[in-house]
């Protein structure tokens, strides 16, 4: 039987708050334990949660991103389950009026397009860590993370593929970035992934029994996640089983799912509003300014890229990837006056090489754009020729120095001087007559070998296309 | 709509309360009442008025991103019953 596979996903992303969503804890990652949980955090007696504003506008930059209808009104409510990793015995979140309606996000897949439904987003606390080891039989906690904002995502169950669900999660992970409302560090839980899959036969409309896949925290890892759970579910059905819906948490180390939690544990969570919590109001008038300060969104700036300055798929998505990224091209470019596919190369090519192999981001690119500029630039002029430029870069690289300078100090300047560079063809083709012979009579090869000659003696800074020119009037003789 | 004595037992265990087999039948015939009350005001027309999210017709209000609170570990741990390396220790939550 021919099975299609269905995907929605769960995506919680911690907001790029200072404090915390209902207390004035800071978020910041990786302090010693319990050192940022305050008594809001810890769900001490008599405390009173007060919301974060900067959350609430996070999430609302985010709706109007995806195009959503941001609720006018919305309302927290209590999520009631008993863990000590939220001392409260409840996590606030909202259930019926969230902030964030229904949006929609744009994927591609191997060159097709495809819309992927958002339903909702809402806001809500994170909760602590729970440590299992070592402490003598007991669990350690750490409230730090608890009371974090997060915004989880939801999406509808559109995906068909893990392709597609791993496509849409890196649109969504791109898209938080650019909107500067998630740091997306996936290592350290700022942007984590539940994953809803279920079979079901082609064709069929009702869709299957799904489970839910846990906190899976990497691209590949998501996809592998995915895939596994799919083979299960088919041979699970094939071979007369039933799929039941529970959750179960992927093992990367042996790339397999396994159920997590016991049936008799079904989670009842009798959701309610929360008391401490007034309804939260959006106004017009918010909404318009955040409008207005949205910046270009990743989809709109790839094809803009490739319309403005005619870049293939491949720079212009690689050169979208991230809002600083693109920022550093258009600088780079402006400031060069050199061709856009040139400047693209170079990035895509030279730069983020140099980037990889030292572990950077482009935000702390040692050559910044202005300077990279400075070399493109004399690219462009002929003032050297692409080889040399390398040379140069691996300098500029290495100091502060601008292209210039290091044209200048090493005498990497290209030697257009046809005078000298006749010269040395002259000796070339004066100490080689076997090659020259063989050149005339047709071994068109040979050329190579002259080129490679004169550049030699000239340490690579005569003209190419010069030299080719010059060589091939000088052997026709 | 009545409650069962089951439900019940049920919904205490949910919200961790402990209560005495003896009190369950009149909890049930308590808690049905309330159900019983629900069940009349569903049967009013409610059209065109607006659901009420909150008793209190206020708006949030809204604090600043701002870092006010400092780290009061010290403080906070020694009402804790067991604490080690900074943690708060509980009985092991997993299997």
């Amino acid at each position: 039987m021919e099975w299609e596979t269905v995907i929605g996903l769960e995506i919680h992303t911690q907001l790029a708050t200072k404090s915390k969503i209902f207390s004035g804890a800071p978020t910041a990652y990786g302090a010693a334990p319990n050192t940022q949980a305050c008594a809001v955090d810890l769900g001490l007696p008599g405390v009173l949660p007060v919301l974060n504003e900067e959350a609430v506008h996070k999430a609302v930059i985010f709706g109007m991103a995806i195009e959503a209808e941001i609720a006018p009104y919305s309302v927290f409510a209590r999520k009631n389950y008993f863990y000590p990793d939220l001392p409260k015995g409840y996590q606030i979140s909202q259930m019926e009026l969230p902030i964030v309606g229904k949006g929609h996000l744009e994927i591609e897949v191997d060159g097709v397009s495809k819309r992927i439904g958002i339903t909702r987003a809402h806001l809500e606390e994170d909760a602590g860590k729970s440590l299992h080891e070592d402490f003598h039989g007991l669990t350690g906690i750490d409230l730090n993370r608890a009371g974090t904002p997060l915004l989880e995502i939801v999406s509808e169950p559109d995906m068909r593929s893990a392709k597609e669900a791993v496509a849409y999660m890196k649109q969504l992970h791109e898209l938080v970035r650019y909107l500067d409302i998630c740091d997306g560090n996936m290592q350290e839980g700022s942007f984590r992934c539940d994953a809803n899959v279920s079979v079901r036969p082609k064709g069929q409309n009702e869709f299957g029994t799904r489970a839910e896949i846990k906190n899976i925290n990497s691209f590949k890892f998501v996809e592998k996640a995915i895939n596994y759970e799919i083979e299960r579910q088919i041979e699970l059905i094939e071979n007369g089983g039933k799929v039941v819906q529970e959750t179960r948490l992927y093992d990367s180390v042996k790339d397999e799912t396994r159920s997590m939690r016991s049936k008799e544990e079904a989670n009842d969570y009798r959701y309610f509003p929360d008391p401490d919590l007034l309804p939260v109001f959006i106004s017009e008038d918010y909404k318009a300014v955040i409008k207005a300060q949205l910046p270009e969104l990743p989809q709109a700036k790839k094809h803009r890229f490739k319309d403005q300055y005619a870049l293939d798929e491949e720079n212009a998505a690689i050169l979208t990837y991230s809002c600083q990224l693109a920022d550093y091209f258009e600088t780079a470019l402006k400031e060069s006056g050199c061709e856009a596919k040139l400047c693209a190369n170079w990035i895509t090519g030279e730069l983020s090489a140099a980037l990889n192999k030292a572990g950077l981001e482009i935000m702390d690119s040692p050559v910044s754009s202005e300077r990279l500029a400075g070399l493109l630039a004399r690219i462009r002029d002929k003032t050297i020729s692409g080889k040399i430029a390398k040379q140069v870069f691996e300098e500029m690289w290495q100091s502060t120095a601008t292209a210039d300078e290091i044209i200048a100090a090493k005498g990497l300047k290209q030697i257009t001087d046809t005078g000298a560079i006749e010269l040395i063809i002259d000796k070339i083709i004066a100490g080689n007559p076997g090659q020259v012979e063989q050149y005339r009579s047709g071994k068109d090869k040979v050329f190579a070998f002259f080129v490679g000659q004169v550049m030699k003696e000239m340490q690579g800074k005569a003209n190419p296309g010069e030299v080719n020119k010059m060589l091939k009037a000088k052997l026709k003789r | 709509m009545s409650l069962t004595t089951d439900e019940v037992k049920k919904i205490a265990h949910l919200a961790r309360l402990g209560i005495d087999e003896q009190d369950v039948e009149s909890y049930a015939r308590d808690l049905s009442g309330i159900l019983e009350l629900m069940a009349r005001m569903n049967e009013l027309n409610t059209d065109g008025i607006e659901p009420m999210a909150h008793p209190m017709d206020q708006v949030q209000r809204l604090r600043d991103d701002v870092v006010t609170e400092r780290d009061n570990r010290e403080k906070f741990q020694t009402i804790a019953p067991q604490v080690e390396a900074g943690l708060y220790l509980v009985p092991k939550v997993i299997e």
